[in-house]
């Protein structure tokens, strides 16, 4: 018996029939997830490697704290294309991450160095995103020069993944929508700080500030100010500071007659070594103002800076973004991962570095796509844990990482050429947030 | 009173690092007639010196940290401190003075060695080649430090004896918050030493009588028979001694760094520039000068009614200096006139 009729559909026919329809009508979404594929800089089409653009200070001042940025971005290149023991790949939730680069792509990089001067950074970022096709900008060591990059980053369409910048205005008045900063911010050292200072010093002090002539130091004198007045201390002087002064005494000697009774060093770097070291060599921690002992304070600690301040450091509060000898899960694999691979423990540049290179990675992995506007997307509000800070939120408003911060103490008795920092407080993340209206400025459009 | 005290001690203290670097500057453009570039990093060279000298006192035995296991932690113990602990530890503490014995001899020779082998062929070239090849000379020496020692500042004490404060309000009578670090009193005091030492080689010497003519006519001085060449390769070596044993001493106040030497490179030429190109005293008067021009401009007070003052200051008394009298403040006649 033949079947004469053409359309006699059986039930299982009927189903074979929908499910391709189905399929060929979603094909085309398929297919065009990268359908904005022309639409982007640098789109990296159907190659099977793409580049990030570590922008870090190779010479200038802040050069070893660059070196140890680069090593943890290659640290981080490796542990995306599954080689090595995946250090905070293993402890990042949640991820996409699966260590088969971003993307199916293998990633590659390539370097610029920034020299901590605005034209020299935005220079190498701009041929690293022309010449070296470069999807991602990431690193850096100083404010002025993060504020610089993130807005050509915003003009060329290119994601900047903030390296060590601690200004307000980064994420401020500044801020761009192109730009993401996992770091901390001076507002966040001056409210962490605030209730340690208060504790260790009480709220009866005259505070005198010296601070670096420039938009990291001003954001942070600002925010050290208001906090202390908030608990009762009196400000007595600020002064701003030129940058890489050298010799300070011309601005330490007026301490010594100002009736202040601490001393809060908005600088950092070379200029907080230079200014701690000879703060201390003018006497002013043996000293005695209204029957209490002089103090001084550094907002911003960096290990690794810290060690040109020698003993100066021992006794002193301040601020870090992480600290390597912290225990949870994510710290002790970014540390193990790093020590194995350079035999020293990273700095907080480091680690901010590697952070943001698997924020990033993961933001194209959940997007589905390199386009940058949906990557930002993916970015904005993203909350994640198991990257050594504990329970973390990229703040969708101002691009601003929160998480909490760490009160850190200069170590009395070093255990080990390492050991020059203690953690004494963590302040919870509450503590630190703030409305992103107060700093002002517009992030700008997704398009470009 | 007492904060205008403070700040002419400042000055002089300044005044006599510009002082001390200008110094050799000059002695070697008068002589050699070489603008060198180089001489910033010839300070910082020596005080890596005092960082050398200071790492070899501290050699150390190294104990494992068993508390840190992801990579190699030391507690370091030196060795001099293990083996003579009696004097050990007095030697370690007295490393910056003592790195002098270093400094000298090394300095010496580098600045033997930099003469003959490169600054000689310059003699008779333009200025702006003699810039050229001094300046990178000064990038050369900077990237081998940074090479060996790195970017970051390397601290240095002073010995303990001198690490605190004089209580020179005391001294003057003045308020008992007047107090200044001994060691840069020191530092002051050895400046003013050395300048003397300089001005006493030159002025009460036949040999420097001799340098001094040639500063002067160099050819007539060779017509002599006089062979002022070998003369002026001594002077441009301690010209470098000079330059190293201001870096050597300066250790203590500023933590040294790869590239401490070009700071104070770009105000030494303003000093000398402003003394005077060629003029010895013109150099030391022009340092003390702007060291305390700097100082007071950097008060409170003055940054009230002229914000950011204190960082041009240096050039605006440059530029007056200039327009009034061109030649600097002792310049001579004849000297970079053509």
């Amino acid at each position: 018996m033949t079947k004469d009729n053409k359309f006699d559909f059986s039930r299982r026919g009927l189903l074979k029939a929908s499910a391709t329809t189905g399929l060929i009508a979603s094909s085309p979404a398929f297919f065009m997830r990268n359908a904005w594929a022309e639409e982007f800089v640098n789109n990296p089409g159907n190659a099977s490697e793409i580049k990030f653009g570590f922008n870090v200070p190779l010479t200038g001042p802040y050069a070893e704290e660059g070196k140890d940025e680069l090593r943890a971005f290659k640290l981080a290149v490796k542990h995306l294309n599954g080689e090595g023991d995946g250090g905070m790949l293993n402890t990042f939730k949640p991820s996409m991450l699966k260590g088969n680069g971003v993307l199916g792509k293998k990633v590659g990089f390539a370097t610029g160095d920034t020299r901590t001067n605005t034209d020299a950074a935005r220079s190498s970022a701009k041929r690293m995103i022309e010449k070296e096709k470069v999807l991602m900008i990431s690193g850096g060591s100083s404010s002025g020069v993060a504020v610089a990059v993130q807005s050509l980053c915003q003009e060329q369409g290119v994601v900047f993944m903030a390296g060590l910048t601690h200004s307000n205005d980064t994420t401020g008045k500044d801020k761009r929508r192109y730009g993401f900063r996992h770091f901390f911010n001076a507002y966040m050292s001056g409210r962490a700080l605030g209730p340690v200072l208060e504790k260790a010093y009480g709220n009866d002090r005259n505070a005198y500030h010296l601070t670096s002539d420039y938009t990291w130091g001003w954001t942070q004198e600002e925010s050290m100010k208001a906090t202390t007045e908030g608990f009762g201390w009196n400000t007595t002087a600020a002064v701003r500071t030129p940058v890489g002064a050298g010799d300070f005494s011309q601005y330490i000697t007026p301490v010594l007659e100002s009736g202040a009774d601490v001393l809060v060093l908005n600088h950092y770097g070379g200029d907080m070594v230079n200014s701690l070291t000879q703060a201390v060599q003018f006497g002013l921690r043996d000293k005695q103002v209204n029957g209490k002992n002089f103090e001084i304070v550094v907002p911003l600690f960096s290990r690794l800076m810290a060690t040109g301040a020698g003993d100066a450091v021992k006794g002193i509060y301040g601020t870090t973004n992480w600290n390597w000898k912290l225990q949870d899960d994510a710290s002790l694999a970014f540390v193990k991962s790093f020590g194995a691979e350079y035999g020293a423990p990273p700095s907080m540049a480091a680690h901010t570095c590697y952070v943001q290179t698997l924020l990033y990675a993961n933001a194209c992995e959940m997007a589905g796509t390199f386009y940058p506007p949906e990557v930002i997307k993916s970015l904005e509000g993203f909350k994640f844990n198991g990257m050594g800070n504990g329970a973390t939120e990229y703040r969708a408003e101002d691009h601003q990482c929160f998480k909490d911060v760490l009160v850190v103490q200069g170590n009395e008795n070093p255990s080990n050429q390492f050991d020059l920092l203690n953690v004494v407080e963590t302040t919870p993340r509450s503590q630190v947030e703030y409305d992103p209206k107060i700093f002002g400025g517009e992030l700008g459009p997704y398009k470009v | 009173m007492d904060a205008i005290f403070l700040q002419i001690l400042n000055g002089l203290d300044k005044g006599a690092a510009y002082a001390l670097i200008a110094l050799g500057l000059t002695l070697v453009f008068g002589t050699l007639g070489i603008v060198n570039f180089a001489h910033g990093a010839l300070f910082m060279l020596g005080a890596f010196c005092a960082v050398t000298f200071n790492k070899l006192l501290l050699i150390s035995n190294k104990v494992l940290d068993p508390t840190v296991t992801m990579f190699k932690a030391y507690k370091e113990t030196p060795y001099l401190e293990i083996w003579f602990p009696d004097i050990g530890p007095t030697l370690i503490d007295y490393s910056v003075p003592l790195s002098m014995l270093l400094a000298i001899p090394v300095m010496l020779l580098i600045g033997f060695i930099l003469e003959r082998g490169l600054i000689k062929h310059f003699y008779n070239r333009p200025h702006a080649e003699q810039i050229l090849v001094t300046f990178g000379l000064a990038i050369v020496m900077q990237e081998l430090i940074k090479a060996i020692f790195g970017a970051n500042p390397v601290p240095l004490s002073a010995p303990d004896v001198v690490a605190g404060t004089a209580a020179v309000g005391d001294w003057f009578g003045l308020g008992e918050n007047v107090v200044y670090p001994w060691w840069r009193l020191i530092y002051l005091s050895f400046s003013g030493l050395i300048i003397f030492a300089v001005f006493a080689f030159l002025q009460f010497t036949t040999y420097g009588m001799v340098v001094r003519a040639g500063m002067r006519d160099r050819e007539t001085v060779g017509l002599l028979g006089i062979n002022i060449q070998k003369r002026f390769t001594i002077v441009f070596a301690l010209a470098t001694m000079i330059a190293g044993l201001a870096g050597v001493m300066y250790t203590p106040i500023l933590p040294p760094d790869y590239h401490m030497g070009m700071n104070f490179l770009v105000l030494s030429f303003v000093v000398v520039v402003v003394g005077g190109m060629g003029s010895l005293g013109g150099a030391v008067f022009a340092g003390f000068l702007l060291g305390m021009v700097q100082s007071f401009a950097s008060m409170t007070e003055v940054k009230e009614i002229l914000p950011g003052i204190d960082q041009v200051i240096i050039y605006l008394v440059a530029v007056v200096v200039l327009l009034v009298l061109p030649r600097g403040l002792m310049g001579r006649a004849g000297i970079m006139d053509e």
